[in-house]
């Protein structure tokens, strides 16, 4: 007989969902032993760096490699000449497109990679760039994308200038890209055509950067003697970038191993494949020794993976007292100059048809044009699924100069909005099914802690000072109530050249009683190592710290799809879930075998089968783990392992509502974010402690984004805020102080009810900024100002309302 | 290109080696003598990534030569824990406030913290956000780093106190 714990013991040694669990990563990292890509050095290893251009469009004349040959320790100087008898001077990208690896004939965008040395070491590697010369000639840049579809605009793309057919069909300019729409037109008309009252408004979502602390990296190492690749790079879905490498370098994929190690921070600049990956494992072909490229700083911000730069003219149509009846958007995407988004093929413009948010929409109409022009390519989801976070602002946006309008309080407009619980499934006018919510509770919780009529008052009556001249500062509140769609995604609708985005677990349970699981997504700081066993040791009874995690080698992991867009706990954590119950089905019937009794007399107890009404006859998993290596029931399979690969059935719809409390001072355009107030409703929660950090994370790059980052081109193209001088990251200082809530609404399609939240806060955030900002100006005249809301941004659009001498 | 001999001293152990007088002291310290604890996030002193202890001072090892560091006493990531293996306790509390998460900016940020708490054993929340002001973190938002500095300090004065 055993003598068992009690359960609340036993659950609590498990440490399973729900448990704020330390994570089992930073062992590792406090100690300076993580293994990030520049760690790895190889035998033999070189050194590769790209000559770039330093004109956004021009023709290139002449390029002599003579004098960085002549460099003593220069192993090889690469052009696109060099490539073309591999077909590899230009490489397909994710969107449909193809991108140059090394320019060919024209340059597209300052800092393009022209030319790759090789070197013995990254010093001589650099001394090598500098004594490459290219000859130029000079073409007008194409700056604004508001010109890229004039009659006269230059024609940048002259190597599919002829195609009048793109990946999302028919062209209609040499610099149009695509032009995609959903919803139903007349319907949306016929809405406008009725309604009491309408607003249109540019609303602008600025060309930002990701830049995660660790830049971009690889080490690639072809042993030409097997025949076999090895890739270690910052891959956040390494198996796609071995589908691709194989299908780009035409070797087998089964003599392609990619390693995605530690990795530092990704936010969506590691999904794509760029010119550096390409060009180590070129390099390693040719030489035959390992090739390590690591790009530098300004590399990152210049040339790999912008987001965002929308620019959306988004228009709502209301009744007078706040019912809004329609929605419709058009969006000019500036794609850079080869479109490398990073989206699901069917869809250009990502997810963007979530735009009609948190409300009950009847009629909408979005249609969506991208252009190319000379600045880098890109269009990454920086921190968010695919387009969400611009959805989110336009939305958030829009409904506050509604509210405006209306002279309307613009929580109340929401509120009047909102789809109601009982809704749900809620199939939206742009064709989604949102799986859960409960906007009007999470909406009330918000307003109370915050005591939003208190807040409200003050600043009417700050106002008041503000007009009487007692005051020179003004107080804006920003609301925001988001709702996200993640997890990508079902494989009816979404795929990545060609491949469904399931994900997947397999784990392999040991005769003593750990594991090992691995799966197909890869952390870059999310905590999966620790959050995966968690959802595992509630599925199968094992401790989480007798579970080991591994992602990121496509030699020993199942293939997924890897991690962006919050797609691994909806999508690889109900793998996990899967997997793990299948686990405890095989140990049921073990259990029934040694207990003598039929399995349907079993129960299931934290961690054991227990016969019915006899708990004290039991089983413990470690024991059936034991047991499944040597007393099966006759005609099954001896081990304990179980695999699962799993294609949701939809999307998760996370939701939120946040509040932003800032003052301004309109004499110096500087804001002060006094309070920001977050409640998040991710479904089931699975580790508390790391929801906090994902929100605090999240939150602090929306403030960044709202309130100062920027990529942007003068005049000739070139590139401004290339330098963490110039592209704004907040420090301690700047950085708010965040106040984290929640409500549970667990999904009811997922295994374990959970949603997925690393992106919320900066999909939430920007519009929380943003309509603080807007607010603050709306009863002096304002409707709205662009982000980023720099001081001297602010300052001007004060002084543009009169309110600066 | 001429080489130079320095002398220092790396985490209690004595080091000589003879290195280009261009190498910067991130990339000896990663490369010559393999401590990676120390990262490289911008080449410009912005990030922080690469801070190590130098005579006393936190220096962004990515815009210092080495040549600079002939006979310094220098302190990395890797010399933070005790020879016994245990936890300094600003390492301790990082990982019990969740004080990071990809890991990258987390040994700069321990080790400045490091000099933060020697120069001022009991700063406030103010006078640590401005004392890590150096260091960027993509990832936390530093609510949850200044709680581990916070926790550190509380821990290193009760030692203190003890002893």
């Amino acid at each position: 007989m055993n003598v068992q714990a009690p359960v609340q013991e036993r659950e609590a040694a498990l440490e399973g969902i729900g448990c704020k669990r330390k994570r089992v990563e930073d062992i590792r990292f406090v100690q300076g032993k993580g293994n990030y890509v520049d760690d790895h050095v190889l035998p033999g290893m070189l050194f590769g760096d790209f000559v770039r251009s330093p004109y956004a469009h021009a023709r290139i004349k002449k390029i002599n490699k003579e004098a960085a040959l002549a460099l003593p320790g220069v192993k090889a100087v690469l052009t696109a000449e060099d490539l073309i008898p591999l077909n590899l001077h230009y490489m397909p990208t994710l969107a449909g497109d193809v991108q140059a690896v090394l320019a060919h004939r024209k340059v597209l965008f300052q800092n393009q990679e022209v030319v790759f040395v090789i070197a013995e070491d990254r010093y001589i590697a650099s001394d090598a760039v500098e004594l490459v010369e290219v000859e130029y000639e000079e073409l007008p840049p194409l700056v604004d994308p508001f010109k890229a579809m004039d009659p006269g605009a230059p024609v940048l793309r002259e190597d599919i200038e002829d195609k009048t057919v793109g990946a999302h069909g028919p062209r209609k300019h040499p610099n149009h890209i695509f032009n995609w729409e959903v919803g139903d037109k007349q319907a949306a008309d016929a809405a406008f055509a009725r309604a009491d009252v309408t607003v249109k408004e540019l609303l602008s979502y600025q060309r930002v950067h990701p830049s995660p602390l660790e830049t971009c990296a690889c080490v690639a190492s072809m042993d030409k003697i097997k025949g076999e690749l090895t890739l270690y790079g910052t891959f956040q879905a390494p198996h796609v970038v071995r589908t691709v490498a194989s299908l780009i370098a035409g070797i087998p994929e089964h003599k392609i191993r990619v390693v995605a190690p530690d990795i530092g921070g990704g936010f969506g600049n590691k999904v794509g494949v760029y010119p550096g990956y390409v060009m180590s494992v070129v390099g390693s072909i040719v030489l035959g020794v390992p090739v390590k490229w690591v790009e530098d700083r300004i590399e990152n911000l210049s040339a790999t993976s912008f987001a965002r730069d929308y620019h959306m003219t988004g228009e709502l149509a209301a009744t007078r007292d706040g019912k809004i009846v329609g929605l419709k958007a058009h969006v000019l995407a500036d794609h850079g100059a080869f479109d490398a988004c990073a989206d699901p093929t069917k869809f250009p413009a990502g997810m963007f048809h979530i735009c009609t948010g948190s409300y009950d929409i009847p009629a909408a109409h979005v249609e969506v044009d991208g252009v190319y022009t000379n600045k880098a390519p890109g269009g990454v989801a920086y921190r968010c699924s695919f387009r969400v976070t611009e959805a989110a602002y336009m939305i958030e946006r829009l409904i506050d100069i509604l509210a405006q309008k209306l002279n309307m309080d613009p929580a109340e407009l929401r509120w009047r909005n909102f789809i109601q619980p009982e809704q749900f499934p809620y199939n939206s006018a742009l064709g989604w099914e949102y799986d859960s919510g409960n906007y009007p509770a999470a909406m009330h919780k918000a307003l109370d802690a915050v005591d939003y009529n208190g807040l409200r008052a003050e600043q009417a009556q700050r106002l008041a000072d503000f007009q009487a001249g007692k005051t020179r500062e003004l107080m804006g509140i920003g609301v925001s109530f988001f709702t996200e769609i993640v997890g990508a995604g079902p494989s009816k609708n979404c795929d990545i050249l060609g491949i469904g985005m399931f994900d997947s677990c397999e784990i392999r349970v040991h005769p003593t009683g750990s594991a090992i699981a691995r799966l197909g997504t890869k952390s870059q700081g999310q905590g999966h190592e620790t959050t995966y066993a968690q959802i595992l040791a509630t599925e199968t009874g094992i401790p989480a710290s007798m579970i080991g995690i591994e992602e990121g080698d496509t030699n020993t992991a199942p293939y997924g799809l890897g991690t962006y867009g919050s797609r691994s706990t909806p999508v690889a954590g109900a793998a996990c879930s899967r997997a793990g119950k299948k686990i405890r089905q095989k140990a049921q019937m073990i259990a029934a075998h040694l207990l003598e009794v039929h399995h349907d007399d079993l129960e299931w107890d934290v961690d054991g089968f227990q016969i019915k009404g006899l708990p004290e006859r039991r089983k413990s998993m470690k024991e059936l783990a034991w047991a499944a290596y040597n007393s099966v029931p006759p005609g099954m399979e001896m081990g304990l392992e179980a695999v699962d690969y799993y294609d949701p059935p939809n999307f998760t719809f996370p939701f939120g509502a946040y509040i932003c409390v800032a003052d301004i001072d309109v004499d110096t355009g500087e804001t002060k974010i006094r309070r920001f107030y977050a409640l998040d409703d991710c479904g089931t929660r699975i580790n508390p402690m790391i929801i906090e950090g994902q929100v605090h994370g999240g939150l602090t790059e929306a403030f960044a984004i709202a309130m100062g980052q920027i990529i942007d081109y003068d005049e000739a193209g070139n590139v401004q805020g290339a330098t963490f001088m110039d592209y704004f990251l907040p420090t301690a200082v700047e950085t708010p102080r965040w106040e984290t809530d929640y409500t549970e609404t667990p999904s009811p399609h997922h295994p374990i009810g959970a949603k997925g939240v690393g992106e919320s806060p900066n999909v939430g955030g920007v519009p929380a900024f943003s309509n603080a900002v807007n607010d603050a100006f709306a009863k002096l005249g304002g409707i709205h100002t662009q982000m980023p809301h720099t001081a001297p941004r602010i300052w001007g659009y004060a002084k543009g309302l009169g309110l600066v001498a | 290109m001429a080489k130079k001999l320095i002398s220092l001293t790396v985490n209690g152990g004595k080091v000589q080696r003879e290195v280009e007088s261009r190498v910067l002291l991130i990339h000896f310290l990663r490369e010559d003598l393999m401590l990676t604890g120390a990262h490289i996030g911008c080449e410009t002193t912005h990030c922080g990534a690469c801070t190590v202890d130098m005579n006393g001072k936190s220096v962004k090892s990515c815009t210092v030569l080495a040549v600079q560091a002939d006979g310094a006493q220098i302190r990395t990531i890797e010399g933070m824990a005790q020879a016994d293996g245990s936890l300094h306790p600003l390492q301790e509390g990082f990982r019990t406030e969740h004080g990071l998460q990809c890991g990258f900016c987390t040994p700069g940020m321990i080790v400045r913290s490091y000099r933060l708490l020697q120069e001022n054993p009991n700063p406030s929340e103010e006078e640590i956000r401005m004392g890590i002001a150096g260091n960027l973190c993509r990832c936390t938002g530093y609510q949850n780093i200044v709680k581990a500095i916070r926790y550190a300090a509380e821990r290193m004065q009760v030692k203190e106190a003890a002893e």
